[in-house]
Parts: C-alpha cells; sequence; structure tokens
C-alpha cells in the first residue's frame, strides 16, 4: 500500500511537473519532448492499474508514432525558433488562468459526486487476450470496424492535404 | 483481492493535467504545440478511463481509451496535414493570423 502510494506520488509529480514545463517551454520541440515524459509517466501509471495492453500501446503509438510526426513537422516547417510566432493576445493570459480555476472546480465538483468508491482490489492483470477476446468477439466488433473506416480516411485526407497538385 | 490507493488520486491528478492541457490551449499562439496540449488532454481522459475500468472490473474502460488513442492518431495527421497546407501558401503559421474562416 505505501510502496504503492510513493509510486503514485513519483510519477503523479513527474508527469504534473513536465506538463508545466511543457506549456511554459517557448521552444516548440521542448514542449513536445516535455509531452514524452508525460506519456511515459502516464503509461507507467497504466501499469500501475494492471493495464498492460494499454501501457504499451501508450508508449508504442504516443511517445513512438505521433511525437515523430509532431517532431517531423516542426522540423519541416522550421518552427523551432521561438520567434517566428509573434504573440499578439497577451491580455488572453491571466483570463485563461481564471478560465482554468473554473476548469478545475467543475472538476472537483465531479470527482467529489463520484460513487463507486471500492478499495479492495481483485488481481487480475488486463493483458493482450483479454483486450482482443473482448474487442473482436464481444460488443466492441462494430465500433471497430467503423475506427478503421475513420482511420482510412484520415488517411486519404491528410494525402489530399499535403499533395500539391491532385 | 489485494488493497490498493484510493481512486480520487487518479481522478484528481487526470484533472490537473486536463486543466494543464487547457491553458496550454488557451495562451499558445502556436498550432503544433496546441496540438500538443490537446494530446495532453486526451491522455489525461485515458488515465481517467483506465482508472475507473481498474476500479469497476469493467473493461469497457479500456476499450474506450484504444479508440480514443485511434480517433487521436487520425485527428495528428489530418491537423498537421492541414498545418502543412496553411504553411505552404503563408509563411507564419500563427494562430492570430489564420482568420479565413471568421464570420
Amino acid at each position: 500500500m505505501t510502496a504503492q502510494l510513493v509510486l503514485f506520488g513519483i510519477l503523479a509529480a513527474i508527469a504534473v511537473v513536465c506538463g508545466i514545463c511543457m506549456v511554459l517551454a517557448d521552444n516548440p520541440v521542448r514542449s513536445a519532448l516535455f509531452l514524452v515524459l508525460v506519456l511515459f509517466s502516464v503509461a507507467l501509471l497504466f501499469l500501475s492499474l494492471h493495464a498492460v495492453f494499454i501501457a504499451a500501446v501508450q508508449i508504442i503509438v504516443y511517445a513512438g508514432a505521433i511525437m515523430v510526426l509532431f517532431i517531423f513537422v516542426i522540423m519541416l516547417l522550421n518552427l523551432g525558433t521561438p520567434e517566428r510566432v509573434v504573440d499578439r493576445l497577451k491580455p488572453q493570459q491571466p483570463i485563461s488562468v481564471l478560465a482554468a480555476i473554473g476548469v478545475i472546480l467543475v472538476l472537483a465538483f465531479v470527482i467529489a459526486s463520484v460513487p463507486v468508491k471500492p478499495q479492495m482490489l481483485p488481481e487480475t492483470i488486463v493483458g493482450p487476450s483479454e483486450i482482443g477476446l473482448s474487442l473482436f468477439t464481444a460488443d466492441w466488433l462494430f465500433p471497430f470496424e467503423v475506427v478503421s473506416i475513420l482511420l482510412l480516411v484520415a488517411a486519404v485526407g491528410a494525402v489530399m492535404l499535403a499533395k500539391k497538385r491532385i | 483481492m489485494i488493497e490498493s490507493i484510493p481512486l480520487d488520486y487518479y481522478l484528481i491528478l487526470s484533472a490537473i493535467l486536463f486543466t494543464i492541457g487547457v491553458v496550454g490551449v488557451l495562451i499558445k499562439r502556436n498550432p503544433i504545440v496546441i496540438f500538443i496540449c490537446v494530446e495532453l488532454m486526451l491522455n489525461a481522459v485515458n488515465l481517467t478511463f483506465v482508472a475507473f475500468s481498474r476500479y469497476k472490473s469493467d473493461l469497457g474502460g479500456q476499450m474506450m481509451v484504444i479508440f480514443v488513442m485511434a480517433v487521436a492518431a487520425a485527428e495528428v495527421a489530418v491537423g498537421l496535414g492541414i498545418l502543412v497546407s496553411i504553411f505552404r501558401n503563408r509563411t507564419s503559421i500563427s494562430v492570430d493570423e489564420i482568420d479565413l474562416m471568421k464570420g
């Protein structure tokens, strides 16, 4: 229990500090790399919730594929220098702090009203076989097919957007 | 059955991460950094899904995380394609200057 709590504290601190650094960094490349750290600590939190498959997918898909795409576009558009983007809406920043306080108050209200709070949990580990059985046989087969069509549409759309002349 | 840390801790952590993402979307002017902050918000929601999936012993939450990841990948692919095609027509991509669809 206490070891779990210490581990959770360390991972949560890494995630929050890296998230704040990500927002405060001027350089987009640094923001992207701080996001990688957040993604890794969230993956370890998934492991602490016994979601082995989701943790692996998080690292492979997010920290692997999506972040490579981000870094690649930053390098391609030469956005690494912060002065390329001029901020003309400085007064927006204090207002956004107020908005953040509003969001966190709403979320705190929602968290306080969560009814299900068990303390003792079964020792089941959700691996690829459970995920696969649920995804391909049970209720989730139709959403899976729909998402496959969505990914196809996104791939075709990205190609159409990036081509100069079709 | 093993004892575990309270569900609230995970929910509070993901609420904080989500709020950091909201602040980033509000104060950043670089569309790529805005995309990065949206990814952080999606990850906070994923953490909530997995925490509820564990504490309710229901696999549905983890299924939703897989679908959220697929939608995020599609969103990033299309969004970055749009950014590249905007950058081809004008040299700057500050969100203040992209007001073509403003009414």
